[in-house]
């Protein structure tokens, strides 16, 4: 049986799935909820500065882009950091820690960017008893306007000096949260680093306006007629995300620096796919937000039986497993040669793999043969993009298979077992000569 | 049982209590909930040459009305559905959809589950008749008049689409209303709440179809006056006639024909007033026999049997209509042949004998066994006959007593024109109908166009476009371009 236990910067939980610093976050109630149910460890919802707290809108917070079986399929939200005051999140937090010491707790925080605000709520955050705490350079909407947020994540100037505050006022571990928001997630965690953090956490949400009414010509959600930017977040956002912590995961720079691991994560192989880009734990929202926090349970069975398939004990045992494979497009085989088979006999004859390289790619896939209805590959066509095998409705019913040897029926070539990339290759004006 | 002793006959109408009724009738298929229709539609694969394309008789571009359903616009899905199939709303009911569209699905291939095109079809249509306009416009009238001879599925298509071109038609049709065996045939249950009338008032919505009830060829009027007044005729007359089993007595009350009692069943407003027996026979193995045993079994009778002559394999309801009868309680009895009819002392009939039959070398033949079974109704339903004699009289060529036609409806009498179950070759479908009176409504406007000065003659026009098709008539595709919003 597999081992889950989650040890991130010497703050241990259980299991390395942590709800993120949201809505699900915000309160005692729902914080002891996520670990009746299971949950590793929570963040805290951002806490803002002493005095008067932040307000919300009242109309709706958030808005989805859902699946025509209303599954959601991604997630916006206009909701600012807690609106609870400082005192009673503190007290909550305190009281919780208390009654649930092994799991991790970890607080969100997000003041104005002055050395003053970081020095005045760091100790009363640290009387919590809390394993460590995040801040939230993410946020992408309302703070932003203030200053706060993801307008101190597009600054990695901002982002080194404040980590460097609370690495000098705290002693506990200080995880910063990375916005997506930027042209290059390497230069904000480089600054991180920089700065002294113990980990990066990414991603948050991206900005993004989920669709417009077409009544109202308003954009959803709607608050009295008037949307704003909010942040997105849900299982349409993975892909982001995993690039970026791959990115950041393979940088000279920043390599070996711990990432929370955070965007889309639904199911127990999403995490998995994180934590194989370098992730030593995983934070979840949405799927929490969708359907309840019992879904950490299919997460732990689904983590555990495929690590025993797999011979995996630990976390640490599979942990980055993923990162040395992933390259600069100048990196790969050239020599590579693939060609699409369809299998007779999974095949529905729906015609999508034809239809799609016949309009949009190489003409490499029959729609009838001797006047039947057969779709087929001409191997002389087939360039190998994989588009057939992502439009085709049947798993497995059509496979990229590898040439080893022989001649390329498209190029009239034989096929070189070398590997052989860009960098060498004789139309790149740019290439390496192979030393003599 | 008991009555064929006794020969009292148990013919009673309210055997249901009232409130009954419209729950026993109801909607065979509930249509689906705008969510259920999101969700089917995404079933779809959009496949390319989809084969429930070409599986429809009326080509409508089933992938596309499909995912226009799933884009939240039923009404542009309506139109693409209308736009082959001015009938869409009734064929969504009654087409037998399991052996054309949805059998050719691709998931049914691959899961045994097709995606609901008939329910989807249903969706879209029925959106645009209860929130839209008629969704397509006359094109400038052509001053050119059609006699169109019955209003059934086969004369309302081939009118809606020569109307459209700017012709003006006029529909005579021998019964008291419009529709056809859509209005007077089909099972209650595929087309409640009146729709046969409501998608006749769609139709109608084009302009320019005048219908004239009552008017039955052969009787009020002759095709040889059609022939005169009108540029050109379409025949959708069908099969007025019922096949007789040729028995003694079957004239005598207690042996009905299934598509009169069916026609009575479906113009009544109050089904209590019905009568039904309590032992049911059903004579035949098509369509007709499942609607009629099923309906009876609706109304109360307490047996009914279905008697065919054949196996399963050979009746020409299909397998659903099939399961749908057995599901309803009906019985299906095959390798039974009527031999003669029991009667009772009033002269009614009140039981039927029957021969038990097997194939031999391919010959149906009786063993010499028989079984009496008693009834207090026996239904005919062993097939409909065309009107040979008039369409004979006139000179028309026919084929086993259907008419002859060419790949555009044209009969053998230049000017005439017919579709539906009254030519030959069909399939007995309304659906084939439509296509049948929309593909001779095109061949009429081809005529015309061509020759758009000449009532008498066109004919030769006719002719001449088989050899070489005439410029003006390259525009008139079998795709209407008369959409409007």
């Amino acid at each position: 049986m597999a081992d889950l236990s989650s040890n991130f910067l010497g703050i241990k939980s259980p299991n390395p799935f942590w709800l993120a610093s949201a809505p699900p976050t915000d309160k005692a109630y729902n914080v002891e909820r996520a670990f009746k149910a299971g949950w590793g460890g929570v963040v805290w919802k951002t806490l803002g500065e002493e005095g008067p707290p932040v307000v919300n809108v009242n109309g709706p917070r958030y808005g989805a882009i859902h699946g025509p079986d209303r599954r959601l399929l991604g997630l916006n939200n206009i909701e600012l950091i807690t609106d609870r005051p400082l005192e009673v999140n503190l007290r909550e937090m305190t009281e919780v820690k208390k009654k649930w010491p092994d799991r991790a707790l970890i607080a969100s925080i997000m003041v104005p960017c002055e050395e003053e605000a970081w020095k005045a709520i760091l100790p009363r955050v640290e009387e919590t008893g809390c394993d460590g705490i995040e801040l939230n350079f993410g946020c992408p909407h309302g703070m932003s306007e203030r200053g706060m947020g993801a307008a101190v994540g597009q600054v990695p100037e901002y982002i080194e000096m404040v980590v460097r505050w609370c690495k000098q006022y705290t002693r506990m571990p200080v995880i910063t949260k990375l916005t997506p928001n930027i042209t290059d997630v390497r230069k904000p965690a480089r600054a991180a680093k920089s700065g002294g953090t113990d980990a990066v956490s990414l991603i948050n949400t991206i900005n993004s306006i989920v669709s417009v009414d077409l009544d109202t010509f308003a954009p959803n959600p709607s608050i009295d007629g008037r949307g704003s930017h909010g942040g997105y977040c849900g299982p349409a956002v993975k892909p982001i995300a995993l690039n970026m912590v791959a990115e950041i995961a393979r940088d000279a720079e920043t390599r070996g620096l711990p990432i929370s691991g955070i965007g889309g994560i639904t199911t127990w192989r999403d995490a998995a796919e994180f934590i194989a880009l370098g992730c030593g734990n995983v934070q979840v929202c949405t799927a929490a937000m969708t359907y309840g926090f019992k879904v950490v349970q299919e997460m732990i069975s689904g983590l555990s039986d495929w690590m025993d398939s797999r011979g995996f004990r630990s976390i640490e045992d599979f942990r980055g497993m993923a990162v040395p494979n992933v390259t600069d497009w100048q990196y790969l085989n050239l020599n590579y040669i693939t060609k699409a088979q369809i299998d007779q006999d999974l095949c529905i004859k729906c015609g999508r793999c034809h239809i799609a390289c016949e309009d949009t790619s190489h003409q490499a896939i029959t729609s009838m043969v001797d006047g039947v209805r057969h779709f087929e590959v001409i191997d002389e066509e087939c360039v190998g993009c994989n588009l057939c095998v992502n439009v085709c409705p049947v798993e497995n019913c059509i496979d990229m298979v590898p040439m080893l040897s022989g001649v390329d029926p498209r190029t009239k070539t034989p096929v070189q077992p070398d590997y052989a990339n860009w960098t060498t290759h004789p139309n790149n004006p740019m290439a390496k000569v192979a030393a003599e | 049982m008991g009555s064929m002793d006794s020969g009292i006959r148990d013919v009673r109408a309210g055997r249901l209590a009232s409130s009954e009724y419209s729950e026993v009738f109801s909607d065979l298929h509930p249509p689906l909930s705008r969510h259920e229709a999101f969700v089917e539609s995404d079933r779809c694969y959009f496949c390319y040459d989809a084969p429930c394309m070409n599986a429809c008789p009326t080509g409508i571009d089933i992938p596309l009305f499909i995912r226009e359903i799933a884009a939240g616009n039923p009404t542009g899905s309506a139109k693409t559905i209308l736009s082959e199939n001015i009938l869409g709303g009734m064929c969504a009911r009654v087409c037998p959809t399991e052996t054309l569209c949805e059998q050719a699905c691709v998931r049914e291939v691959a899961e045994g589950k097709p995606v609901k095109i008939g329910l989807l079809q249903r969706y879209a249509t029925d959106y645009l008749m209860e929130n839209g306009q008629h969704p397509f416009t006359r094109a400038a009238p052509t001053g050119k008049s059609v006699a169109v001879v019955g209003a059934g599925p086969a004369g309302l298509s081939a009118a809606h689409r020569l109307a459209m071109h700017g012709h003006d038609v006029t529909i005579f049709e021998a019964r008291p209303k419009a529709g056809g065996l859509n209005e007077y045939g089909i099972a209650a249950y595929k087309s409640v709440d009146d729709f046969a009338q409501k998608e006749l008032d769609f139709i109608l919505e084009i302009g320019g179809i005048t219908i004239q009830n009552d008017k039955a060829l052969g009787r009020d009027i002759s095709l040889d006056a059609l022939r005169a007044g009108f540029d050109a005729v379409f025949l959708g007359v069908g099969l007025p006639g019922v096949n007789e089993l040729g028995l003694d007595g079957e004239d005598a009350a207690g042996c009905i024909d299934a598509v009169d009692y069916i026609s009575v069943l479906r113009q009544s407003n109050d089904l209590s007033e019905i009568a039904v027996g309590r032992d049911v026979v059903v004579i035949g193995g098509g369509m007709t026999a499942i609607d009629v045993a099923v309906q009876t079994k609706l109304l109360g009778a307490e047996n009914v049997i279905i008697a065919y002559r054949r196996g399963p394999e050979s009746m020409n309801a299909s397998e659903f209509e099939q399961e749908l009868a057995l599901k309803n309680g009906v019985i299906i009895r095959h390798w039974l042949q009527p031999r003669a009819l029991t009667r009772n002392e009033r002269g009614e009939v009140c039981g039927i004998t029957l021969d038990y039959t097997t194939m031999n070398d391919g010959r149906l033949e009786t063993t010499g066994e028989s079984v009496t079974l008693a009834s207090d109704q026996i239904f005919k339903a062993i097939g409909q006959m065309p009107a040979e004699k008039i369409l004979a009289e006139a000179g028309m060529a026919l084929s086993r007593g259907r008419i002859s036609v060419d790949e555009e409806r044209r009969t053998s009498i230049p000017g005439i024109w017919a579709g539906g179950d009254c030519i030959a070759g069909g399939q007995d479908l309304t659906v084939a109908g439509v296509q049948d009176g929309k593909l001779a409504a095109e061949s009429i406007h081809r005529a015309l166009s061509m020759q758009p000065e000449k009532v008498s003659g066109f004919a030769e026009a006719v002719i001449a476009s088989n050899s070489e098709p005439a410029t003006t008539s390259a525009q008139h595709t079998a795709n209407p371009g008369h959409i409007s919003g």
